[in-house]
């Protein structure tokens, strides 16, 4: 993962490729790293927080990807983790206040949620792991490959939890247009709460696993 | 290979080019801030008397329906009146929208323990929809998790109530943070915060349910959310609170 990228190589070659599609499946942020799990389980109630949940972590992400990977060399080793910290922190609270400043009811709904980015491990992962050991470029691509990768799986939790729970797709009351509710139907509050997030990030990696057998381990 | 120079310096320059970025950032985007916060402000005063507005015509139908706004002592006294129509004050220099329940709050609780010095005022807005005057009082008070508040719109005899809004920050989803539903506000409309003799009783969320209070209090109450005790025990406090800050003005008024 680590090593530097030598050769003068096109800007989507083959290998830059795969640092923004492994994370959509292969080496997913959530399903196989199982990281940032609890802002997946507490965001996802509805859709749109969701969606501007999965933009926000792109935007600090790839930024934060970017500058720490242009800074690699002259970071000094032992205050690395406070760099990567102090950059991370400050791209989230200028996220926060964009928010706040232009989307003022989402950022009511994420609430704590925009804050808590600093602490999501997918962050910090990836600054170690790639961006101190990788150019500009390639950095930028992981880290929206990787935001894309937890924000794909937040996207589909939060469809059927808003779907199954609250009866909407971005609060548009499908479930009743197309009539379920006069056929006795009734939404289940449960899907609203915490702990059906979990359930459903369990499903979706069983169906991951069962579908690719790279996944599963050796017994 | 880094000397201890090297990374002070380094670590200090980092410091301040960030903080500089923030600062800016926050300096240049803080009116847009006030101004989502003062809209919704807005939008909440009027959702209590039953106004619907966008965000685009907040300010608008306020200045409308809104005609004028008092600052209320809790002994009664009127601190100052803003008219909304021609934007001045008729007593007074405090625009009674710009004051801070929180503080406000807090100045009273002080007051009371002796702890403090301050006399607190407090918000009243008074609304013409309809050829018919209604008076809003702003809420605040404590839920389970974190703070509540709300308006609570009474008819002109000052104790029917005609609307009621309440929001919170972060009460539990399905239990306390039922509190903002259609379907507990709903409630509030016509219960009484006065009875017939005009002694305050404020409106009580009752646990099991206003039926099983004696049949002349059920008008001062209304069921409580199952499951949401702490955030219904903290909306009986909150207005009981809040509204007993009004008496003697009101008081006054009815005397009048």
């Amino acid at each position: 993962m680590s090593e530097e990228v030598k050769t003068k190589e096109p800007l989507f070659s083959a290998k830059n490729k795969k640092l923004i599609f492994n994370p959509l499946n292969k080496e997913n942020p959530i399903t196989v790293q199982v990281l940032g799990i609890c802002s997946a389980l507490a965001v996802t109630a509805k859709l749109e927080p969701a969606i501007v949940m999965s933009i926000s972590v792109m935007a600090v992400l790839a930024f934060a990807n970017v500058i720490i990977s242009a800074l690699r060399n002259t970071i000094p080793p032992r205050i690395r983790i406070i760099v990567q910290l102090v950059v991370v922190a400050a791209l989230v609270i200028l996220v926060d206040q964009v928010l706040k400043a232009f989307a003022y009811d989402v950022s009511k709904q994420l609430s704590v949620f925009v804050g808590l980015i600093i602490t999501n491990c997918i962050l910090m992962g990836r600054l170690e792991a790639f961006a101190m050991g990788n150019k500009p470029w390639p950095s930028f691509l992981d880290g929206i490959g990787n935001a894309a990768g937890y924000g794909i799986i937040l996207i589909i939790i939060a469809f059927f939890r808003e779907l199954l729970g609250s009866g909407t797709i971005f609060n548009y009351p499908v479930l009743e247009k197309i009539g379920l509710y006069s056929v006795g139907y009734k939404n289940n509050g449960m899907m609203i709460l915490p702990p059906m997030a979990l359930i459903t990030v369990g499903i979706i990696i069983w169906v991951q696993r069962s579908r690719n057998k790279e996944l599963i381990e050796d017994k | 290979m880094f000397t201890n120079r090297y990374i002070f310096t380094y670590a200090a320059i980092m410091v301040i080019v960030v903080a500089a970025i923030l600062s800016f950032a926050a300096t240049v985007l803080k009116p847009y801030q006030e101004r989502n916060v003062r809209t919704e402000k807005i939008m909440d005063i009027l959702k209590s008397v039953n106004i619907k507005t966008e965000k685009s015509n907040a300010e608008d139908i306020y200045n409308k329906y809104i005609t004028e706004e008092f600052a209320i002592r809790p002994d009664g006294e009127v601190v100052s009146v803003y008219k909304t129509d021609t934007k001045s004050f008729e007593k007074g220099d405090v625009r009674p929208f710009e004051i801070n329940m929180k503080i406000e709050l807090s100045k009273q609780a002080a007051l009371k323990s002796g702890k403090g010095t301050e006399k607190p005022v407090f918000p009243l807005y008074v609304c013409n929809h309809d050829n018919k005057t209604y008076y809003i009082i702003p809420l605040r008070g404590k839920g389970l998790w974190g703070p509540i508040w709300g308006n609570i719109a009474l008819k002109d005899d000052f104790k029917t109530v005609y609307g009621v809004t309440f929001g919170h920050k972060g009460e539990t989803p399905g239990l306390g943070a039922e509190i903002a539903s259609e379907a507990f506000q709903k409630q509030f409309r016509d219960k009484t915060i006065f009875d017939d003799s005009y002694n305050f009783t404020s409106i009580k969320v009752v646990k099991g349910g206003a039926v099983t209070l004696p049949s002349d209090e059920q008008i001062h109450g209304v069921d409580a959310i199952s499951g949401g005790t702490i955030t219904s025990k903290g909306v009986s406090n909150m207005l009981k609170d809040c509204l007993e800050n009004y008496v003697p003005y009101i008081k006054q008024q009815i005397t009048n």
